[in-house]
């Protein structure tokens, strides 16, 4: 089997596997991601959001061998807690089950990290898509709101 | 190997850190050895409800563990039960720990079920946190010589009252546990309850309970620290992915395993009607069950077009009624209510069609298994895990006390979803090729395998007499039965694989009713059931789904009386207070007037040319120990259809509350995934197989869409016992917008789900 490096989380790693393996298998099997999920394998849902190269990206229909070498893969994990969309989340509580967070949190984090200056209906547009099955939507706007603001007036500073 | 039994007070001491003294050598599959270091558990131990240990225990450094039989499915229940535990205990809530789910280690409370998780699965979890608070109280007494009442605690420290220094900790009191006795009254399941000699505190004495605690799990969700069950693995483990007939009822007749052979760690295994391919690497599993041949039975359709779905519902022989069978089955007599509505001046008649709808849970169905040497150790995230032990115990041929269900986090699952499915598979893999097996199903199987909410038809009759009174009331649902598949897992014939390994399907019925105190003077309120199309594996069998049958029946029993308010020219919600009895009912419903400044006038509104139409509707739900008034207003877009709920207020009353931001929080995933379930879902079926496979086929609510806002009004009333909340309120959504549409549009929608393509041919 043909072996892949992947630059994830800042960490230069070599996977062995199928070319058309997506990468979301690697992050969850021998790179131990638990931020990535499987909810569809059809880039329908969202729940396996990474961040290739600043770009929002469904790891569960991106095979190994289109991944350059050079591409930079950001992950939930390698967040560590302390992204401003993070912090949103839990001080919104803005996860009933939490299975498609990843999803949601990694969209608004290539977003707002591109542009924290989005207006309500923006957010609304740059999440459409992603699936969420408890009706956490609410709590997900507000968090969104609120991490795109805390980065509007970090970028100020 | 042996199943270990457990030093008890080496658990006792040590399980909050993990540590577990193991009394004899030889570790048992069931008793989690290093491999699963990051789990929960040595057993098995000793869960007799009437033991105080089963329910509490403490270790040296004052950590308190509660055991829990029900599971949090993410709404914060395991906040609350830490709440409850801390309260009576008095020790900071971040002392404790609440443990969920786990066959070994938590007694059978039921699982998730029932909006039951605070109504009742609470109640035994406080009085044993009371007597525990008194069994150590009482020691402390006798370590510093005083009596009982005259001491305090504070944060799990026991004191003398004028006189702190005088004190000693919980930790330096509990040596072997409490090893107390309660009455335990004999039940298991949502039931169970137990006292001791305690009398818990009186909700005037709260000070955690009512309060904001965060919720303990969103913290690991949001920064990808919790372990869901998807992220079990198991030394040695296969990957098993599982082979459905293209279609429904369709049998393999051979395999042709040289269809895989370009996978040489992949192979096929089969049992009966029941196919699986397992390989070493998770991704093999995905490309060789894709890759594998095999030749079906011919089979005849099993299905009718689905046009056709909605007069097999009318016509079909009742295989059942509310009489003969299911909660609150009692005889009915039509003939004197019919005859009431006949004789009034006036008849109003409508009828309700709800199709099939699916949990379309997040994540499909996850199942670990590991059966070895006549033991299993099964990671599920089912709502029922002691169910599923019993289920997975006569799949297997093995004693109960020999299987070990620990219920894992999953993607938010709503009822008798797929959950079980794949521990069931996962459970008969491993057992047949001697190796641990994780199942994971794919997306196809989850939207179209899973049990789903019964489609119905429900007709409506009303006689109104001259003076505009309601004189008879009939209300008849007919659907296929909630019960198809039961509830739980406890018997293999309630699943997919034992359907397919030789498990007739039961044959029990239910369907449900309105729950409403609506006094009128001749009433009549019943359901029948009738046969599935399929008896055998069927990809349109149905089960629960949140607040089961209850989003139906009531979308036709509330929109209904609007349609008499509309027809005698009365306000919604003044005709509603007319014929309530219950002072909650009436209470929320007044409420939710104040909190959407209600206008009162009849529907629909007076303005209805414009580009976009406006109104607003209401309904209200009494279930599960929980009152709920909704009024939706909507947004009708006339060229499109496209109808946006914009605005929700809801007025809810479940007793006591425990934590009002968690209740906030569950009621807004009710209206959001209502509104889902009212304007997007819909499963759609040919004759041969269901076709909504993936969320293109079956959309549900985009974020787009989401409300503008939803306000809530909650009513709390510390006299009374928590009611539910974690199903009421879902309740209310599909007629509120119906309403809210006719408010709006002057044009009654009668069939869900709502969609603008039957918006817009409505409006013409």
């Amino acid at each position: 089997m043909p072996r892949y490096v992947l630059n994830v989380d800042g960490e230069r790693q070599e996977v062995e596997a199928d070319a058309d393996q997506p990468l979301l298998y690697a992050l969850r099997g021998e790179l131990a991601r638990k931020g990535p999920k499987f909810g569809c394998g059809l880039a329908q849902c969202g729940a396996c959001t990474v961040i290739v190269d600043g770009n929002a990206v469904r790891s569960c229909i991106l095979p190994l061998s289109a991944i350059a070498e050079s591409a930079q893969i950001r992950t939930l994990d390698g967040l560590r807690g302390e992204h401003p969309v993070q912090q949103a989340f839990i001080a919104r509580e803005a996860a009933q089950c939490g299975y498609c967070t990843n999803g949601w949190v990694m969209t608004l984090v290539a977003a707002l990290e591109r542009n924290p200056n989005l207006s309500d209906e923006e957010l609304r547009e740059t999440l459409t898509g992603l699936k969420c099955r408890c009706g956490t939507h609410m709590a997900i706007l507000r968090a969104a709101r609120q991490a795109a603001n805390a980065m509007a007036n970090a970028q100020e500073v | 190997m042996s199943v270990a039994t457990l030093d008890r007070r080496g658990f006792l001491q040590r399980s909050a850190t993990l540590v577990f003294a193991l009394k004899t050598g030889g570790l048992s599959i069931l008793s989690l050895d290093a491999a699963r270091a990051q789990s929960l558990a040595a057993a098995p131990r000793a869960i007799g409800p009437e033991e105080l240990d089963t329910w509490i225990s403490l270790d040296a450094n004052g950590a308190v563990t509660a055991y829990f039989g029900k599971m949090d499915m993410g709404q914060g229940v395991d906040t609350a039960i830490a709440q409850v535990v801390a309260e009576e205990l008095d020790v900071d809530v971040a002392r404790v720990n609440v443990v969920m789910g786990d066959t070994h280690l938590t007694p059978n409370q039921g699982g998730a079920s029932g909006s039951s998780g605070c109504r009742q699965g609470a109640i035994p979890l406080r009085n044993a946190a009371a007597e525990a608070r008194r069994v150590l109280v009482a020691r402390a007494a006798d370590r510093l010589q005083v009596s009982s009442d005259e001491l305090d605690v504070l944060d799990g420290k026991v004191f003398v009252r004028g006189a702190p220094e005088r004190s000693v900790s919980y930790a330096e009191l509990i040596e072997d546990g409490f090893a107390t006795r309660l009455d335990w009254n004999g039940t298991y399941g949502n039931g169970l309850n137990v006292n001791g000699r305690a009398t818990p505190k009186s909700p005037d004495q709260y000070r955690l309970v009512g309060t904001e605690v965060p919720r303990k799990d969103v913290p690991g969700k949001v920064t990808a620290t919790t372990e869901y069950c998807h992220h079990v693995t198991l030394p040695n483990m296969l990957h098993a992915r599982c082979i459905r007939p293209p279609v429904a009822n369709a049998v393999p007749v051979s395999v042709d395993e040289s269809s895989i052979a370009q996978f040489p760690d992949a192979r096929v295994v089969r049992k009966d009607d029941f196919i699986a391919v397992v390989a070493e690497s998770e991704w093999h599993a995905i490309k060789a069950a894709r890759a594998l041949k095999v030749t079906w039975s011919n089979t005849s359709a099993p299905f009718p077009p689905e046009t056709r779905l909605f007069d097999y519902l009318r016509t079909a022989p009742a295989a059942s009624d509310s009489s003969r069978g299911g909660f609150g089955g009692r005889a009915f007599d039509t003939a004197p209510i019919l005859a009431a509505i006949e004789s009034a001046a006036r008849q109003v008649e409508a009828e309700y069609e709800v199709p099939f709808q699916s949990h379309a849970r997040m994540a499909p169905s996850i199942g670990v298994a590991h059966v070895t040497n006549g033991e299993a150790l099964i990671y599920s995230d089912t709502q029922k895990p002691h169910n599923t032990r019993d289920g997975i115990a006569k799949f297997l041929g093995l004693p109960p006390e020999k299987v070990r269900v620990v219920w894992k986090p999953g993607s938010g699952s709503y009822g008798r979803s797929d959950a079980d499915e794949a521990a069931f598979e996962a459970a008969l893999l491993s057992q047949l090729t001697g190796r641990p097996v994780r199942v994971q199903w794919m997306r196809h199987e989850g939207h179209a395998w899973d049990p789903k909410a019964p489609a119905c038809v429900i007709r409506c009759k009303a006689g109104i007499d001259a003076e505009n009174r309601i004189r008879g009331w009939y209300f008849q649902a007919r659907g296929f039965s909630g019960w198809d598949v039961m509830f739980n897992a406890a018997e293999p014939r309630d699943t997919l694989v034992g359907q397919l390994t030789g498990f007739p399907k039961g044959d029990a019925h239910n369907f449900g009713v309105p729950g409403e105190s609506y006094e009128f003077p001749e009433s009549v309120q019943f359901w029948e059931t009738v046969a599935p199309f399929l008896d055998r594996a069927s990809p349109l069998r149905c089960s629960h789904m949140r607040a089961p049958q209850e989003p139906q029946v009531h979308f036709a029993h509330e929109s209904f009386i609007d349609e008499v308010a509309a027809m005698i020219g009365a306000d919604p919600i003044a005709l509603r207070l007319q014929y309530l009895r219950d002072p909650r009912e009436i209470a929320v419903l007044e409420a939710v007037a104040k909190l959407s400044n209600w206008e009162t006038r009849s529907s629909p509104g007076a303005a209805r040319d414009g580009a976009v139409l406006r109104g607003r509707g209401v309904a209200i739900a009494t279930s599960f120990g929980g009152y709920v008034a909704t009024v939706c207003e909507v947004e009708v877009e006339r060229s499109t259809g496209r109808i946006w709920p914009r605005r929700f207020f809801v007025a809810h009353d479940c007793g006591l509350i425990l934590n009002p931001r968690g209740l906030r929080g569950t009621i807004e995933g009710n209206i959001v995934q209502g509104m889902s379930r009212t304007l997007c879902e819909e499963v759609r079926f040919d004759t041969e197989m269901v076709r909504s496979e993936d969320w293109l086929s079956y959309p549900i609510l985009d974020v787009k869409d989401a409300p503008e806002a939803i306000e809530i009004v909650t009513i709390d009333r510390p006299e009374e016992p928590a009611g539910g909340a974690g199903e009421p309120s879902h309740v209310t959504v599909p007629a509120a917008i119906a309403n809210a549409v006719f408010d709006a549009t002057g044009v009654r929608l009668r069939r869900l789900p709502l969609t603008a393509e039957r918006m817009k041919a409505a409006l013409g």
